[in-house]
């Protein structure tokens, strides 16, 4: 694909991107909603945040991996940790990062 | 106004830090796939969703028309509908320029993010655009490092790097977790996710996980309301 190509193909990549990031929230917006649907939107951060995790931590190549050996998976243990037991998103973070490459450098 | 924008940016360093490494990685995956280096960038500006870019370059490199990176970046991002419904009872009153704006850059860590941000009140939206600002600004900076670095890198994965991603999930969503019914549902959204995606669905897995579990949790509760009252 020549450059130009390649740009329009973005510009339609970030339309399609865009339109589902924005049409609820617009459309919602000043709405009241029936209290199921409050309730069901409710459990979207968790669930969506939960499925898209897991499969990072436990799918390696298509296969699932619960052993010891898979890196991803064992650093999940602190780094579960440190975001229930000190409530630091950013101490999280650093620790999940500094894990993974704490064990790369020493194992 | 600009301190209520700077305590945003301040509350976005958390999502900067995983930002700027997957962002490299972007940057160096699309170097070596062959993006000339403005639309690398650009894509960051345009698009602006990690999996969906990294997924993207890779597409771009392999040779992909652009009707499959089109309906593929489709696919990957559509689980944002979920985001923006969830979050638009939040949004009373504001105007629609500033709904386009915000809806611009709903990422899944922005999301994360801002529902716990406008739980329980109102913040400032100088500070919920400066949280967005910030991670889209960290995002750019990020491929365009990853991008000028390519040609010195031979691994993409650089130490720890490549766990910058896991462990922003872990981070947003365990202060989600505040009702047992959440722990439930957060533990069946993994196990459906899993299964799909090693069944194979690797693109529609995330939604398809979101949607089941989501309407399992809204019948649990139902169920327990009835029986406790």
């Amino acid at each position: 694909m020549d450059e130009s190509l390649v740009f329009l193909t973005i510009v339609g990549m970030g339309l399609v991107t865009y339109l589902p990031r924005l049409l609820p929230m617009l459309l919602l917006s000043g709405r009241n909603l029936a209290p199921w649907i409050s309730r069901w939107l409710a459990f979207v951060p968790v669930t969506v945040l939960s499925a898209l995790l897991a499969p990072g931590l436990v799918c390696n190549d298509g296969k699932l991996d619960l052993g010891f050996d898979n890196l991803f998976l064992i650093a999940a243990l602190p780094t579960f940790l440190v975001a229930w037991r000190f409530k630091s998103f950013f101490g999280t973070v650093a620790t999940g990062m500094g894990v993974v490459a704490l064990a790369r450098y020493f194992l | 106004m600009k301190r209520d924008f700077l305590r945003g940016v301040r509350q976005a360093l958390p999502i900067v830090l995983g930002y700027i490494p997957v962002g490299f990685a972007y940057g160096v995956l699309a170097q070596k796939s062959g993006l000339g280096l403005m639309n690398a960038v650009a894509m960051s500006v345009i698009v602006f969703a990690g999996s969906a870019q990294l997924i993207g370059a890779g597409l771009f490199g392999a040779g992909a028309g652009p009707l499959a990176l089109i309906a593929t970046t489709f696919v990957v991002n559509l689980r944002h509908l979920l985001m923006s419904a969830a979050l638009a009872p939040k949004l009373r009153g504001w105007k629609k320029w500033q709904i386009a704006f915000f809806g611009y850059e709903l990422t899944d860590e922005t999301f994360a993010l801002h529902t716990m941000r406008m739980a329980k009140e109102h913040p400032p939206m100088a500070e919920t655009f400066g949280v967005n600002v910030t991670a889209q600004f960290s995002w750019i900076v990020g491929s365009l490092a990853g991008y000028l670095a390519g040609g010195q890198i031979a691994d993409v994965r650089p130490v720890g790097l490549d766990y910058a991603l896991p462990a922003m999930f872990i981070a947003l969503l365990v202060p989600q977790i505040v009702k047992p019914v959440y722990l439930m549902m957060a533990v069946l959204a993994c196990v459906i996710s899993v299964s799909l995606s090693l069944l194979g669905f690797s693109q529609s897995h995330v939604i398809a996980a979101t949607v089941i579990a989501s309407t399992v949790g809204l019948g649990v509760e139902q169920w327990m309301n009835r029986s406790s009252s």
